[in-house]
């Protein structure tokens, strides 16, 4: 089962080398990997999306939880929550084939950014499922150029992923 | 007062009141040996090859339990530390490693000696440094002490830039450690210490499986009140070695692979495994499936990665052994179990452990008259291999840190520079190393450290002429063909000694043993001594690869 984590880490130089470089070395598979910085400048937040069962996510999150450099760790997994990817894609576009991928463009909520002679480019934002149907949309048309940001999370309502609820949990191997 | 970074560094290490150094010089850490110079309180031990430096810092952890610094110029200097940061991270042991860099402005351009330690070291380190700001060093130093020594200890590594060192910087040392991402867990669950004390009451057959956090959490004390409070056996890990008495009654000796039958069977069919500051390694459970089938699995450890790892655990619990100890003393009561306690005494008695006399000088005979000699009074650093077993096995240990050895890197050439550290550590104390002819290969040349420094070592070399645990390997598992692990050329130890000008022994008989190793020990100063062995001893018992411990092989 797919996994989605979100992790609180120093903002420092070297913090991604150690956070991707402990998935490698202990066999675990990084499916997407985000990281940008918080609220606090001095904190970044990473969303990772691992897959495994219970078992191998309590072992990669223990592990994680040995990085100095990590402050909090949320499993996201089964909680309620909002989570986005945003989309480039610069498809084909001759001109007589423009006004159909506008209307495409519409029923995703996507924006065109940029338009050459030949090609348009489209922006969409929406969680994996929405990405993933609106590349299929265009792929007929010959998609140029994909670039994805990869996921970012957060949770429903009031509550927080954030280092606000309280600092690294008190793991007792639960 | 305006002070280099480099000065501030010596004050920092004075302030967590370093008393010694190994390390080795070069131009990237020239500022540091000069500042080193001005101290009157650091002394500085010149070893000769930086690996040297790791193992002796490493050593002297170890019997010490403060935290071993050791010192090394960039690129050569830095790889050559690697093998021992790797043994100090898998044993869990407090160093903090210094390195020097080339200068900042250089870092990234494939300068002269410049290599990317931090990176190199990443995955064998608790954590690391490359000091950018000049101003931070303090607090870096005091943040790499707390690291190295708290919670799960392990090595931390401070990379120094020449131009940070000779920067001018404010000195103030900080009087506290703030790292938001690191706070270990020392207090247990009191509800769930409860639980265990409600556990090992029900328990009909309980066996306690102590590791290297006993020693790590000085906890020797509360395991000893434990076992006889509740009459409890105890079996060690090899790192759990000299945590409890080798002479009690209740001592079941080593476990796993080259454990005791009688420990792998009190394990076997224990109901209830006690596993206290022990990660479950794979020596130690060999085939998973049959490891302690009938246990309900208790496991106590600071660091909550390693419960659930390798096996599953019923009940986990999550601190410091030493405290949790102390709160579930106070939950129990005395319990008898006299029929566990004569099945127990029925298979020691059915398998002991065991070797041949004849043929030769036989090493374990060597080791049980080393044991007999020391009654248990003195440290014993051993290298990697069969003479290594040996120890494990023939002899008795009897207080807390008086076993040097690298268990989970298994790294032959540890020994005599980790006794050099050891010695250096516990001057009142004799220190013997045993090692085996390759091992001593290996890192020989701290011999010249080892007589600078004036240290009264025993050097015991369980002498077979190969590399006898490899060999024995071979003969097990390719069907005896030897390749690579016979020595066509053997040194003359003897004369070797003397160049040294260490006192040398050859014993080729018990009554050799008799006669010149108590001579040997009891002479002030160093001794090499070289017992011939025979080449084709096997360590045993043994399991096999694929079986389960209850099936060791035995002569
Ligand atoms: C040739 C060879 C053969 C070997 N054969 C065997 C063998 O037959 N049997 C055997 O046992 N070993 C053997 N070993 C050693 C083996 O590789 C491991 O090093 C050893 O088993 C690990 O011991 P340990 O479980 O006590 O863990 P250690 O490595 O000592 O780890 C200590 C554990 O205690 C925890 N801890 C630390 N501080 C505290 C604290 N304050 N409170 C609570 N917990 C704490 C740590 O988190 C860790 O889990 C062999 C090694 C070699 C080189
Ligand atoms: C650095 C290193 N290289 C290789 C090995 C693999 N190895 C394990 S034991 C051993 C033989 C050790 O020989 P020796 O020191 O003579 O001891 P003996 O087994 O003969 O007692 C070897 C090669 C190792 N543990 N460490």
């Amino acid at each position: 089962m797919k996994h989605t984590l979100a992790v609180l880490v120093e903002n420092r130089p070297g913090v991604l080398v150690r956070v991707a470089g402990l998935f490698s070395r202990r066999g675990f598979n990084i499916e997407s990997l985000t990281v940008g910085r918080t609220e606090n400048h001095d904190i970044s937040r990473m969303t990772i999306e691992v897959d495994g069962d219970d078992r191998l996510i309590e072992q990669v999150t223990k592990q994680l939880h040995k990085l100095i450099d990590v402050i909090k760790i949320s499993d996201i997994t089964r909680e309620e929550y909002v989570d986005r990817d945003l989309v480039m894609i610069k498809v084909n576009a001759e001109p007589g084939q423009r006004v159909e991928i506008l209307q495409m463009a519409a029923i995703f909520r996507a924006r065109v950014v940029d338009l050459g002679r030949k090609t348009m480019t489209l922006e969409c934002t929406g969680n994996e499922g929405k990405i993933n149907a609106f590349e299929e949309s265009l792929r007929p048309y010959g998609i140029r150029e994909l670039v994805r940001t990869g996921k970012v999370a957060m949770l429903r309502g009031s509550r927080f992923a954030g280092v606000s609820s309280g600092g690294k949990n008190d793991n007792n191997g639960e | 007062m305006e002070i280099t970074a480099a000065e501030a560094l010596v004050r920092c290490l004075e302030k967590e009141n370093v008393e010694i150094i190994f390390g080795y010089p070069g131009g990237a850490n020239l500022p540091v040996y000069d500042a080193l110079y001005h101290s009157s309180r650091i002394k500085h031990v010149l070893v000769r090859h930086e690996q040297g430096a790791a193992h002796a810092a490493d050593g002297y952890a170890r019997v010490t339990g403060k935290v071993g610094v050791c010192l090394a110029t960039s690129g050569p200097g830095a790889t050559n530390l690697v093998t021992g940061i790797a043994n100090a991270y898998m044993d869990s042991i407090p160093l903090v490693v210094f390195t020097g860099q080339v200068p900042t402005t250089q870092i990234g351009t494939d300068a002269f000696q410049e290599v990317d330690i931090t990176g190199i070291t990443l995955p064998i380190t608790k954590h690391n440094y490359l000091v950018k700001d000049p101003n931070k060093l303090p607090g870096i130093v005091k943040n790499a002490f707390h690291i190295a020594a708290t919670g799960r200890p392990g090595p931390v590594l401070i990379d120094l830039p020449k131009d940070v060192a000779q920067s001018l910087i404010e000195f103030k040392y900080p009087a506290t450690v703030r790292l938001q991402g690191y706070k270990p867990t020392y207090k247990g669950h009191p509800a769930r210490i409860t639980e265990i004390a409600g556990l090992i009451k029900q328990s009909q057959k309980p066996v306690i499986y102590a590791g290297g956090g006993i020693l790590s959490s000085r906890a020797a004390d509360e395991l000893l009140q434990l076992a006889e409070l509740i009459s409890a056996p105890v079996t060690n890990t090899f790192m759990g070695l000299a945590s409890f008495p080798g002479d009690h009654p209740l001592f079941l000796g080593m476990l796993g692979l080259h454990g005791t039958r009688y420990a792998n069977l009190a394990v076997t069919e224990c109901d209830m495994l006690l596993a206290l500051g022990a990660r479950f390694d794979d020596r130690v459970t060999m085939h998973l499936k049959s490891f302690a089938p009938e246990a309900t699995v208790v496991h106590i450890d600071i660091d909550p990665a390693e419960i659930g790892k390798n096996v599953i655990t019923h009940v986990p619990l999550v601190g410091d052994v030493k405290l949790i100890l102390k709160t579930l003393l106070q939950q129990l009561e005395r319990i008898d179990r006299s029929p566990w306690l004569s099945r127990i005494r029925e298979m020691k008695e059915q398998y002991p452990l065991s070797y041949n006399r004849e043929g030769g000088l036989k090493p374990q005979f060597v080791i049980e008259q080393l044991s007999r000699f020391t009654k248990g009074n003195a440290i014993i650093v051993t290298d990697v291999g069969q003479h290594q077993m040996w120890v494990a096995q023939y002899y008795q240990f009897r207080k807390p840190r008086t076993l040097v050895s690298s268990g989970g890197l298994g790294a032959m050439g540890f020994g005599l520079p980790a006794a050099i550290g050891a010695s250096i550590g516990r001057p009142g104390d004799m220190v013997i190393l045993v090692t085996g002819d390759g091992s001593l290969q290996m890192t020989m040349q701290e011999l010249g450290t080892m007589m600078e420094q004036e240290l009264p070592v025993k050097i015991l070399i369980l002498n077979n002429q190969s590399l006898g645990m490899v060999r024995q390997l071979q003969e097990f598992y390719c069907e005896g063909r030897y390749i690579a692990t016979q020595f066509k050329f053997h040194p003359d130890f003897m004369q070797l000694a003397k160049a040294y000008g260490i006192p040398g022994y050859t014993l080729q008989t018990e009554e050799d043993v008799m006669n010149l190793l108590p001579q040997a020990l009891s002479a002030p100063g160093p001794a090499l001594v070289n017992c011939l062995v025979p080449p084709y001893e096997n360590v045993m018992p043994m399991v096999l690869a694929g079986k389960g411990i209850d099936e060791a092989i035995d002569y």
